[in-house]
């Protein structure tokens, strides 16, 4: 891996040199080793991805070179750091100072909790400037502006005197890149730089980075989990696992003929679009769950005597129905309602409109009325450690259900909780302990467990798997799948994963700003989209093929401004669905 | 923004007179009889009954309340029982003292409480943050009497740098300052420590070092503006401590403010000095916490004043 055999493009100038990096985290237990002799070069204008689920130590290593390990607790316990004549490692605070951002900047996963609330986007783009001395204190200002332009931020002027707050997440990425940027470094690294973007944004996001990257031949670093953004991005990958190199190759040879078992197990884990096997038609016809009309609208108050003055129409006018044995996707970005159905469902936001579960209508019944119905409906989130109390033992967390509802007590009570363990697949042996003994995709299999206790006929999965690795990610949709086959279960699947939604869903509701904008079977929504929103999302989905180019995405001039608040007595023209085919309903235009 | 303003004063107003409600339902039930302080011990039961029939003690409560608000709305809050004046005078010639001291306390407070907090959240878990936390948890814990007594015995009797007591000069002002102040730089320097840590590991403090700022810089800028903003909340509410450590500071360092003639007044049930003295601190509180509420949004713009 080392050496110029497989440098990628550029000028073949070395820039960053590792050898053995070696990285120990102090445990209660002792030092543990989370990177392991890592080694490789990185060449001026080339892109290395660092790639692995968690817990590979591919974070560690890029703090590592920023000289940002968390102190005390991580240290490098061997190796080197070189860039040209410097060795980095051993660096004091002080000399480091000196290579952050100016030879090396970075940016992270979250760029809201990354940015400063309470200084505009000004004053944290000219701080950078001016510590390192890129320009004078007058000139700054305007230095700003043109990087803010560079990014291709809209409005760049006024952008300038606004707070992060203000931003999206996509504006808010760019500011991030623009402040890395700022002194035009030789390395940029990428920690998860678009993981909690919207995924059309994701692909604005890179398709900058590499744009900036060939303007300035910067080097970059990607740090990330996701194959799809390996292959578009990466000249060549290293494949990390607990620290260690498990594979480490040209991006082309890695993903046409990986040569370790797990890069291959983790390749073929990754969900593709259009590479879901056809799905048998569901056999009931009886719908459980039945929608119409619905609508979910939340007040924002103010003025003198603290009125409505605006709602946010953040559910407009929904109606679907899902079927026994069925699994409904509702797809859409951040923001666009998707979520609110799901807690409408269970009455834990207020709607208007009807929802009918099992046949009968839950439309002004008290919540003792609805108590019997809730039983046939339960939730999956997205956060398993978020959703699990961390006090109680899993055991009784998943039988909670059952004492609520009054269904059963004492022994029925443990014999039902070890039924249910196994069911999800985990040794009842488990049952005593508490949620952090156990790894992300096992809590979420608890999580499993208790929708699975009071025998419902609907789960909500609410970005169920989207926290997982893949390889988890892949067991856990194995395990749903599973219990639809054996037990008849239907699933409201919510999600803005493309892919997965591809390999679960039977029908597909596409949703933007609380509206549908297309609906139907899979096949006919993700293979023949044919509403623009639909088909901008799937273009954005990241190929994980490094030799199939993604297409560039459709035009979406005005989209990202729309917003879902309205003025009192006003509310979003309602979307006109037309037929299409069989089932298959688009908006005409966009609305 | 001045709509919000307009509400947020009509909202105190209403809690103003709720107070005003509760005291004098409070004061009307305390078993002690103020006609009978006024006339002695000696007096008969015929005098007492007058001096009540002269206040108007007799009549129900409802009347003596609301002859009390329709005397408030007009500026007036009533006569002292024993001091032959108007509670309000009474109030204003003594009230310059007591916000001098309140400001100057809570000045002392937050320098003191802040430093500590901030120089122990970046010595965390070292044997300066230990110290630091020993000395805010006495603060905390000792009794302002005794805080007070033992800053006069060592200051002024021992050393003689401050006056015993009494007011006039910045030197008089010291001592009761940080005996008042010393109670609550033992919370400031508990909650901006814990504050400054939680800052110092979000992600923004990664990003100012990743852009290899400063220490100084990285602390000044971008940690402590954003620890501060869960304190300037408690400041607001931290008026109402005051008030009952006036009570006592002033009587310890004979500061003519108005807990000394709280202190009085309490002891001779001289209702209407009482609930004049009620009015004026629980005016203060609402005040504190409007002027907090008001400023929060000038350094946290997400906070928006609707």
């Amino acid at each position: 891996m080392s050496g110029a055999e497989d440098i990628g493009p550029g000028d073949g100038r070395l820039v960053l040199t590792v050898r053995d990096l070696t990285i120990q985290v102090a445990t209660e237990t002792g030092a543990t080793t989370v990177l392991d002799a890592l080694s490789f070069d990185l060449v001026r204008g080339e892109t290395l991805a660092l790639a692995g689920e968690s817990g590979s130590g591919k974070s560690m290593t890029a703090l590592a070179i920023m000289g940002l390990l968390p102190q005390p607790m991580a240290r490098i316990a061997q190796g080197s750091i070189r860039m040209g004549d410097t060795e980095l490692t051993g660096l004091g605070e002080r000399g480091y100072r000196k290579v952050r951002s100016n030879r090396i900047a970075m940016i992270f996963q979250e760029p809201m909790t990354s940015l400063n609330p309470l200084m505009t986007v000004e004053r944290q783009i000219c701080e950078v400037l001016l510590e390192h001395g890129v320009c004078a204190r007058g000139a700054a200002s305007k230095r700003a502006l043109r990087l803010l332009q560079d990014v291709r931020l809209t409005e760049p002027e006024r952008r300038l005197s606004q707070y992060p707050h203000e931003l999206s997440g996509g504006m808010r990425q760019r500011v991030m890149i623009a402040m890395a940027l700022a002194c035009d470094p030789e390395i940029l690294i990428a920690d998860e730089p678009t993981t909690a973007l919207d995924v059309t944004v994701q692909a604005e996001i890179l398709d900058l980075i590499r744009t900036l990257q060939a303007e300035h031949g910067t080097a970059l670093l990607m740090i990330t989990h996701d194959m799809g953004v390996v292959a578009e991005m990466a000249d060549r990958v290293i494949v990390l696992r607990d620290g260690k190199v498990e594979e480490s190759a040209p991006v082309r040879e890695l993903f046409a003929a990986p040569r370790s078992d797990y890069a291959r197990a983790l390749l073929a884990a990754v969900p593709q679009l259009g590479a879901a096997p056809d799905r048998p038609a569901p056999s009931g016809a009886r719908k459980v769950i039945e929608v119409d009309d619905l609508s979910v609208r939340f007040d924002i108050s103010g003025g003198l005597f603290n009125r409505t003055v605006a709602r946010v129409h953040a559910v407009e006018g929904i109606s679907f129905y899902i079927r026994e044995r069925e699994t409904l996707a509702l797809v859409g970005e951040s923001g666009c309602g998707k979520s609110t159905i799901g807690k409408a469902l269970l009455g834990l936001v207020p709607w208007e409109g009807s929802i009918r579960i099992g046949g009968v209508q839950t439309r002004g019944r008290s919540r003792a009325a609805m108590r019997p119905l809730l039983r046939d409906i339960q939730m999956v989130f997205q956060d398993p450690g978020a959703s699990l109390d961390a006090r109680m033992s899993v055991g009784e967390q998943v039988v909670e259900p059952l004492r609520v509802h009054g269904l059963a007590s004492g022994s029925e009570l443990a014999d039902r909780a070890e039924w249910l363990f196994r069911r999800v697949g985990l040794s009842p042996d488990m049952l005593s302990r508490y949620p952090h003994e156990f790894s992300g995709g096992q809590r979420q299999r608890v999580c499993v467990a208790r929708a699975l206790s009071l025998s419902p006929k609907v789960i909500v999965a609410d970005e169920s798997v989207s926290a997982l690795d893949v390889s988890v990610q892949a067991q856990v949709l194995d395990l749903l799948q599973e219990l639809q086959e054996e037990d008849g279960l239907s699933y409201l699947f919510i999600s803005h994963d493309m892919a997965v939604i591809d390999q679960v869903a039977d029908r597909v509701v596409v949703m933007r700003l609380g509206e549908v904008v297309e609906e139907g079977p899979r096949d006919a929504v993700l293979r023949d989209p044919r509403h623009p929103y639909t088909r901008r999302l799937l273009a954005a989905v990241p190929v994980p093929d490094p030799t199939r180019q993604r297409p560039p995405l459709p035009d979406a001039a005005g989209i990202e401004e729309d917003s879902p608040i309205f003025a009192v007595g006003s509310g979003p023209a309602r979307v006109e669905l037309h037929d299409m085919s069989q089932g298959h309903r688009a908006a005409l235009t966009a609305p | 923004m001045w709509a919000y303003l307009l509400r947020r004063l009509f909202e105190s107003a209403l809690i103003l007179l709720g107070i005003t409600f509760v005291t004098f339902v409070l004061l009307y039930l305390v078993p002690a009889d103020p006609a009978r302080q006024i006339a002695g011990r000696s007096a008969t039961a015929a005098t007492v009954e007058n001096i009540r029939d002269q206040l108007g003690l007799n009549d129900p409560l409802v009347v003596q309340y609301w002859r009390y608000l329709t005397g408030l709305a007009q500026g007036d809050m009533g006569r002292s029982y024993l001091q032959r004046a108007e509670v309000s005078s009474l109030i204003a010639a003594r009230l310059p003292a007591s916000l001098l001291l309140m400001v100057s306390a809570i000045v002392t407070e937050l320098i003191i409480g802040l430093t500590i907090g901030v120089v122990a959240a970046l010595r965390r878990n070292r044997p300066v943050d230990h110290s630091l936390m020993i000395f805010s948890f006495v603060a905390i814990s000792a009794p302002q009497f005794v805080i007070g007594i033992l800053l006069l015995y060592v200051f002024a009797v021992q050393l003689g740098w401050f006056p015993i007591g009494g007011y006039g000069t910045f030197a008089h002002l010291v001592l009761p300052s940080v005996t008042l102040g010393l109670l609550g730089a033992g919370w400031y320097s508990r909650m901006m420590r814990s504050s400054m840590i939680e800052v110092l590991n979000q992600d923004l403090v990664r990003t100012a070092r990743a852009k290899g700022l400063s220490k100084l810089r990285i602390v000044t800028r971008h940690v402590m503006p954003n620890a501060i903003l869960p304190i300037i909340a408690m400041i607001g509410i931290d008026i109402g401590l005051f008030m009952s450590g006036i009570v006592v500071v002033e009587s310890v360092f004979g500061w003519p403010g108005i807990g000394q003639l709280a202190w009085q007044a309490i002891q001779r049930v001289d209702i209407p000095v009482i609930m004049g003295v009620t009015m004026v601190s629980a005016t203060a509180i609402v005040l504190g916490n409007l002027l907090a509420d008001l400023v929060a949004p000038l350094i946290d713009p997400r906070i928006k004043t609707k």
